[in-house]
């Protein structure tokens, strides 16, 4: 009688080891979608919108003067109160392959000597690869003394190949502080 | 059959403890199972109280009783409770009381890690419900959690954390238990196609647990570290990605909502033929297609956010698979009708809310398809039109389910038959009423009314009222339920260890009320091959 009792125990603890392991599995599998989502962002044709914090090295190529691209600026704050941050311009015509340069302001509020961060994005997301930045107040933090006031360029291309049935860009930038943290936004 | 039951009625006098150590420390999957049930149910008023104060100040336009942001915190509350203390526990009880006694085995396998999967509720619900007495208020940023919003929370954020991991562990190790006694524990003889359809459905269930459960406990630590360590996941400012969370939360989400509705599923495949009075039309089809729900349900979650901006072919993927879930839910729907065709039906109460459940789930099913459209469900996103479709498969489908199957096993658990009369008057409030409420919010979506809102356009205004008119119905017809459940447990007529004369199945081979101890000797060959008739 104890015999195949015994038996059974053995078998749960067996199966109950599988599923706890399957468990911790799946915990794994929750983490591991982090870097499988950039990649699979990258690989779907969505663009990858981190390549628009980096330098590109694309040159500026032939201007294709019959095509006429709209690309509009967007400036963003996670909070109010603390920051002045806008577009000099909020949209440019330009051709593609031609290099251009345009300007965003940023004002510090806060009180203090501070550093802050721009994070750029990019409408529509497939764009990303299209759209060459060869300068840009993005790719690195920028320090800002007490009441500060900066104009902050940005130069870039919009490539030759971009599909034709594209005629309009959404740049946007949102600035964040760095010395707020995440809870107190 | 007759003296193995006497011999194990008689036995349990010695072995039962008294007092409050018989609960505390109980291993014992009956006594287990109806604490679950009874937090459940508390959990429920607790719940329901929350979406009284929602349709209360939705009443009329304007704020009438609450300030927005406890209004907020009254729905994503409300929805973390009911799903999380409510429809989730009521399904572990019933697994709990039902699963043993379905496939001949004396108890659930893992006895003591019962005790803990069921005590660790109280606790999280201690933490989640005492965020509405700290500073800030209880979260309000919706059961979904979206960063950034959910980042903001105050001292709330983190116990509401906290709770999730608690909830997560509980039902980890309940479905872990479920699975061991489903695969180890069965009858000598009663192979896993002879299993009834409960079980069936909760062993699927259960790997759907297992499977999302710690996605969500990853997903909330996320959070945690992005609020309290400067990890960046989904911090915009370090490069992390808001959308990523609604992706990893989806993934969870998805079948989250599956397996609160396929135990259901296996309760209504066991409640219709019974009262047809005939075997369930194409049981293997049904086992089938439960699981490719289960399968399918881990490939559709981005139907959730088709409007964050997807590629197209992302956005058709979605939309194709999210359709596909209605084939085997279709095979289902026509099961049932089949089963009852030329039956000889009678209609006592849990067959009555197995019936509701047919039709209304099936509302729930169509206008889920509808949000599957993916030009469509831009229109309705975040509308009161989602409210509707997924309260259509949850109150009408998940919860009608559980009720009908307290009304269908409650003979069996406590040896008396309940006041039927009276839970006809409940099931037809309810069945009235869920209308009331949910129906008109199909119309207020429709129109453009957005969800989670404390104040909204008059011309919303009148079907809000209808619906609110049917909440307080709903609501309070709700309190029959705890009423006839007491009345028949102190003063129900004895009922009979068949007492519903088409029912099949091992539980139904016991005595009523079934003994602590039942299935001390596992069932005969021949006991099997009767209570196995589907
Ligand atoms: C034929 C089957 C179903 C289909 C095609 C379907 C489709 C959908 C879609 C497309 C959405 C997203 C709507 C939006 O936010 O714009 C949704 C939301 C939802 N569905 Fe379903 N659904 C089905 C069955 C179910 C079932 C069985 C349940 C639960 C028992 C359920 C629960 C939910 C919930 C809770 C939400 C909303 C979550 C939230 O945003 O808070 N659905 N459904
Ligand atoms: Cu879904």
């Amino acid at each position: 009688m104890t015999e195949p009792r015994e038996q059974v125990k053995r078998e749960n603890a067996r199966l109950t080891a599988r599923l706890a392991l399957m468990a911790l599995g799946s915990f794994a599998f929750g983490f591991a979608l982090v870097p499988l989502y950039d990649v699979l962002c990258a690989v779907t044709g969505f663009g990858d919108q981190k390549s628009l914090a980096r330098a590109s090295e694309a040159a500026p190529q032939a201007a294709d003067e019959s095509r006429t691209v709209t690309v509009e600026f967007v400036a963003d704050l996670p909070n109010v109160g603390s920051w002045e941050f806008r577009p000099v311009l909020t949209s440019m015509q330009v051709h593609p392959g031609k290099l251009y340069e345009t300007r965003f302001v940023a004002k510090n509020l806060t009180g203090h000597d501070t550093v802050a961060q721009a994070v750029p994005s990019i409408a529509p997301g497939s764009v990303a690869g299209y759209f060459h930045k060869t300068e840009c107040f993005c790719f690195t933090p920028q320090k800002f003394s007490q009441g500060e006031e900066r104009v902050l360029p940005v130069r870039f291309i919009v490539d030759r190949a971009l599909p034709k049935h594209l005629d309009r860009i959404t740049l946007a930038y949102t600035f964040y502080d760095q010395s707020i943290r995440v809870g107190q936004r | 059959m007759a003296t193995h039951a006497q011999a194990a009625a008689h036995d349990d006098h010695d072995h039962k403890p008294h007092g409050w150590r018989r609960w505390v420390f109980s291993t014992n999957h009956k006594d287990i199972g109806t604490m679950y049930l009874v937090f459940a149910c508390t959990m429920f008023f607790v719940g329901g109280t929350m979406a009284l104060v929602i349709r209360a100040e939705l009443f009329q336009p304007g704020l009438q009783f609450v300030d927005p942001q406890f209004f907020n915190s009254m729905t994503a509350m409300h929805a973390l409770v009911m799903i999380f203390g409510a429809i989730m526990p009521a399904w572990v009880g019933l697994a709990n009381w039902m699963i043993p006694m379905q496939i001949g085995a004396p108890d659930m396998a893992l006895p003591r890690l019962n005790n803990l999967s069921f005590w660790i509720l109280p606790f999280a619900f201690t933490l989640l419900l005492g965020t509405l007495f700290v500073p800030g208020g209880a979260p309000a940023g919706g059961w979904t959690m979206y960063p950034p919003l959910a980042l903001q929370g105050g001292d709330s954020f983190p116990m509401m954390i906290f709770a999730i991991h608690l909830m997560g562990a509980s039902s980890i190790l309940g479905a872990i238990n479920v699975v061991v006694t489903i695969m180890n524990m069965r009858a000598p003889g009663m192979n896993l196609l002879k299993m009834p359809l409960f079980v069936w459905t909760w062993l699927i269930t259960a790997y759907l647990l297992v499977a999302v459960m710690p996605v969500l406990a990853g997903a909330v630590t996320m959070l945690l570290t992005d609020h309290f360590f400067g990890t960046s996941f989904f911090a915009a400012s370090g490069g992390g990605d808001p959308v990523m969370f609604q992706h990893i939360f989806w993934f969870f989400g998805h079948p989250e909502v599956y397996i609160m509705i396929l135990p259901a599923f296996g309760v209504v495949s066991e409640i219709i033929p019974t009262f047809s009075r005939k075997p369930l039309f194409g049981y293997e089809s049904m086992v089938y297609a439960t699981a490719a729900i289960g399968f399918l349900s881990f490939i559709v979650w981005a139907h959730h956010m088709f409007t964050v901006g997807m590629p197209l072919a992302g956005q058709l993927f979605f939309m194709l698979a999210t359709m596909l879930i209605s084939v085997p839910t279709g095979v289902k729907i026509f099961n049932w009708c089949a089963t009852m065709t030329r039956g000889s039906l009678s209609f006592e109460p849990p067959m009555l809310f197995a019936l509701a459940f047919l039709f209304l789930f099936t509302i729930g099913g169509f206008s889920g398809l509808m949000l599957a459209i993916v030009p469509a469900d831009f229109q309705y996103q975040d509308s009161y039109f989602v409210v509707a479709h997924f309260h259509y498969v949850l109150v009408p489908g998940s919860l009608f389910a559980i009720i009908g199957a307290v009304y269908y096993w409650l003979p069996k658990w406590v040896g008396r038959m309940y006041d039927q009369t009276l839970a006809k008057w409940h099931f037809w409030l309810s069945a009235i009423f869920v209308n009331v409420l949910f129906f008109p919010q199909h119309f207020l979506g429709l129109a453009g009314m957005p969800r989670r809102i404390p104040d909204y356009a008059t011309q919303f205004a009148d079907w809000n009222m209808v619906s609110s008119i049917g909440a307080f119905g709903f609501g309070f017809s709700q309190l029959l339920l705890p009423y006839i459940v007491i009345k028949c447990v102190k003063a129900g007529s004895k009922a009979a260890d068949r007492p519903w004369d088409g029912a099949h199945g091992l539980e139904w081979e016991l005595p009523s009320p079934a003994p602590f101890h039942s299935w001390e000797t596992p069932p005969s060959a021949a006991i099997i091959a009767r209570g196995a008739e589907h």
